[in-house]
């Protein structure tokens, strides 16, 4: 009697198995910074159509892109998000494991601010102060590559304050901290003639002084959770901390962003390319899938329209920044037609 | 015997100089033990002390109640109250053109989005609720409960400062001033958040709730019960009270014991390989997530019911065995019932680890935002722990005492689990 029981409870779980695979619910994985998007379009789209709500699966870029070029078939996932663009090796991969047709949407900016408490004074900084900071090995007065010899502010620029450098922010394995290295480490470095000069000479070299952060205790590494950044900072009023605009302008009564290079972090300095710390957002849509998985040029359609991505769209509340009018027109154009991609 | 009872003299001087240096080093050793005890019931105290000052604000929430006349025209133009051409109505318009009609003041485009930024994006579907129950509501004004926005919720709640200036708070002195009329006029109130305890998650604080991540926890623990306890209890009666002692089960028995030390991951790390990509299971489905957890699951199980075997003395097998019992007999009408206390324990404490468990589940994707409840063990769902993980990550303020409150209800059901199994040792447990 417990024999057969097993074996019926086995062989119903294989049918349910067998029964899932036809799938019809779209599935999207990727990007931490872009999932509070692509989650609050999915529910707006399950609720006002009859498709089910998309499941969206937090994995970091790198990962998404990974389960993504998996296969292309209906158990791997129709969309990618990405907080920045799929690598040529990564399209490799893709096409290796089958897919091939790859739609690419882009869909606004995020900003990185790098901000403190309200009780403390607002600093301003250039993409230099930032290097000088945060980097291990910076050149000295006679241009010599040396170990990061700074310990306040002050000794960057005079104009600062005497406050020693402390700086929380993203770890390595975060989207966050590449975007931040890319561009603000990379354009605060090249602003020393000779490291500039590195870059053509030996690339490898330049990347080395330019991209690492220092270990000495100034920068710390404080998770992917910038909630508890945005914490630490109103407990430390002389801590300065890196993370994603939206977290600052949920919690603008308590932390205040730093300007960097002249520009504020605020919305429309961002959207404008005023403020230097602004990244590209993308997703990428299996084409393969469209119209075997219902509903996924309905999503790309709620996900292309003004409502959602424009200026006042929804998700302008929720922390994206919107692309120019134009750029929107064209990514619009480009989703509707699902584009290939174009390396 | 001249010079013994001097030597016990000075025994009995050197016992009594060194009793007080005894006394007071056994004083101390209970200073150090009490402190310990101290600091950990302080820092337990900290814990529940912030998870419950943060979280118990989540169980109100803020309803605004809102005079409602609905054009019908706009809403039902055939006019025949068909359920399919209501539900279609832009029923998100009237609440905001309701909310225009109190404040008609606010004019520009700026001060109307404003203004909609007090209800929840989810006061159209409660609107449309409401119609599609009773049409005739389309003919009259009335009143309706709507869910007020998290701004509005956390203003009421105190949790924004409104003492700074204005460009340094995310809620503006107009928006201030409407709350204010708002609460003068009795249509603002906090009352309890049902919406909580019935909602799937969403990225709205003010209409999600935890009954998705519930269900999910449910369906996970019911296959991880399944699959770990018969399984765990029938490896642990063959190894105690059948196998033979000999190399191949010491090798078995030092690898179930260093299975209960492997880090969880690792066993997420196996349900993808095995699970998803040999077997091609679904992804994200409380089915893989429970065989996950229950091979986590299985050692814990394993090593507490064969504590439970190895505490029924032999006697009791013994007489069983001289009054004629087959082995089989022996295990299933007297050991295995004397030890089910101790089995039970094991499982509960077993299934309450495996409860507050993320780690694998990430592997297995079901690490998801998910706002359709889970109707079975094949469908999308999170767990109660990877969804305090989701809302401890959102930007949204009010995010923050939803976390604490998810946490209040994972530690109530954990603490409930560990009750049971105390309960459960207390009240059927033997002692020999």
């Amino acid at each position: 009697m417990l024999k057969k029981t097993i074996t019926l409870a086995a062989l119903a779980m294989i049918a349910a198995t067998g029964a899932a695979e036809a799938r019809d619910q779209i599935r999207i994985v990727g990007s931490s910074t872009v999932f509070p998007f692509s989650t609050t379009v999915a529910e707006r789209f399950g609720k006002t159509t009859s498709f089910k709500t998309p499941v969206v699966e937090s994995t970091g870029s790198g990962g998404g892109l990974k389960l993504f070029c998996a296969g292309a078939g209906a158990d791997t996932p129709d969309i990618a998000n990405s907080s920045r663009r799929i690598k040529a090796s990564e399209v490799e991969t893709c096409a290796r494991n089958g897919v091939t047709g790859i739609a690419e949407v882009k869909i606004g900016y995020d900003g990185i601010v790098v901000a403190n408490s309200r009780k403390a004074p607002q600093y301003d900084l250039s993409l230099r102060d930032l290097y000088l900071a945060l980097a291990r090995t910076v050149p000295d007065a006679q241009g010599n590559l040396v170990a990061n010899p700074y310990k306040t502010w002050k000794d960057i620029d005079p104009a600062l304050p005497a406050v020693k450098i402390e700086v929380m922010g993203p770890p390595p394995t975060s989207g966050t901290r590449d975007a931040f290295v890319e561009l603000a480490m990379d354009v605060g470095c090249e602003s020393f003639e000779q490291i500039a000069a590195l870059k053509k000479t030996d690339p490898g070299k330049f990347k080395e002084v330019c991209q690492t952060i220092r270990e000495d205790g100034a920068y710390v590494e404080a998770g992917e959770n910038d909630n508890l950044i945005v914490q630490k900072l109103e407990a430390n009023a002389d801590a300065l901390g890196i993370f994603g605009y939206s977290f600052l302008e949920e919690n603008s009564d308590k932390i205040q962003g730093s300007i960097v290079s002249g520009a504020e972090p605020e919305f429309e300095l961002i959207a404008d390319g005023k403020y230097p710390l602004a990244r590209p957002l993308y997703f990428y849509v299996k084409t393969a899938h469209v119209g075997s998985i219902p509903g996924i040029a309905e999503f790309l359609a709620e996900f292309a329209s003004d409502k959602a991505w424009g200026e006042d769209g929804y998700l302008a509340d929720k922390g994206l920044i919107p692309m120019p009018d134009a750029e929107r027109a064209e990514w619009a154009a480009k989703a509707k037609a699902l584009a290939p991609l174009e390396m | 015997m001249n010079d013994t009872l001097p030597t016990r003299v000075a025994t009995a001087e050197a016992v009594a100089r060194s009793l007080r240096r005894r006394y007071a080093a056994e004083r101390r050793f209970r200073l150090y033990g009490m402190g310990a005890i101290g600091i950990a019931l302080a820092m337990l105290l900290i814990l529940f002390g912030t998870i419950f000052g943060n979280g118990w604000s989540a169980f109100r929430q803020t309803a605004l109640l809102l005079p409602v006349t609905l054009d019908a025209a706009e809403i039902d133009p055939p006019g025949t109250r068909d359920p399919a051409v209501l539900s279609a109505a832009d029923y998100e318009g009237q609440v905001k053109a309701a909310l225009r009609a109190m404040f008609p003041e606010a004019t520009g485009r700026k001060d109307k989005k404003a203004l909609a930024e007090l209800v929840s994006n989810g006061a159209g579907y409660a609107l449309r609720d409401a119609v599609l129950a009773d049409p005739s509501l389309l003919d009259r004004s009335f009143e309706i409960r709507v869910p007020a926005s998290d701004l509005v919720d956390m203003v009421m709640k105190g949790r924004i400062r409104t003492d700074v200036p204005e460009a340094d708070r995310p809620v503006s002195d107009s928006q201030l001033g409407w709350i204010a009329v708002l609460r003068d006029q009795d249509r603002l109130s906090l009352g309890f958040n049902t919406q909580f305890f019935i909602g799937g998650d969403s990225r709205e604080p003010e209409l999600a709730g935890i009954a998705g991540a519930l269900l999910g926890s449910l369906w996970t623990m019911l296959v991880v019960l399944f699959l770990a306890f018969p399984m765990g209890v029938m490896a642990a009666i063959y190894l105690e009270e059948f196998a033979s002692r000999n190399r191949w089960t010491d090798i078995i028995e030092v690898n179930i014991n260093n299975l209960a030390a492997v880090p969880s991951i690792v066993f997420g790390l196996l349900g993808l390989a095995v699970f998803l990509n040999f077997f091609g299971m679904p992804r994200s489905a409380p089915l893989v997530g429970g065989m996950v957890l229950a091979l986590m699951t299985l050692p814990t199980v394993i090593i507490a019911s064969r504590a439970a075997l190895k505490a029924v003395p032999p006697s009791i097998r013994e007489a069983a065995l001289g009054l004629g019992a087959s082995r089989m007999q022996m295990v299933s009408g007297h050991v295995l019932p004397l030890a089910m206390p101790g089995v039970l324990t094991g499982a509960i404490i077993g299934m309450a680890r495996a409860l507050g468990e993320t780690a694998p589940l990430l592997m297995i994707g079901m690490v998801a935002f998910i706002v359709d409840l889970p109707k079975g063990p094949l469908h999308a769902a999170t767990v109660l722990p990877v969804q305090i993980f989701l809302w401890a990550d959102s930007p949204e303020r009010a995010f923050v005492e939803r976390t604490s409150a998810a946490t209040i209800v994972l530690l109530v059901f954990l603490v409930l689990m560990n009750l049971g199994a105390v309960l459960l040792r207390r009240r059927f447990e033997r002692r020999w």
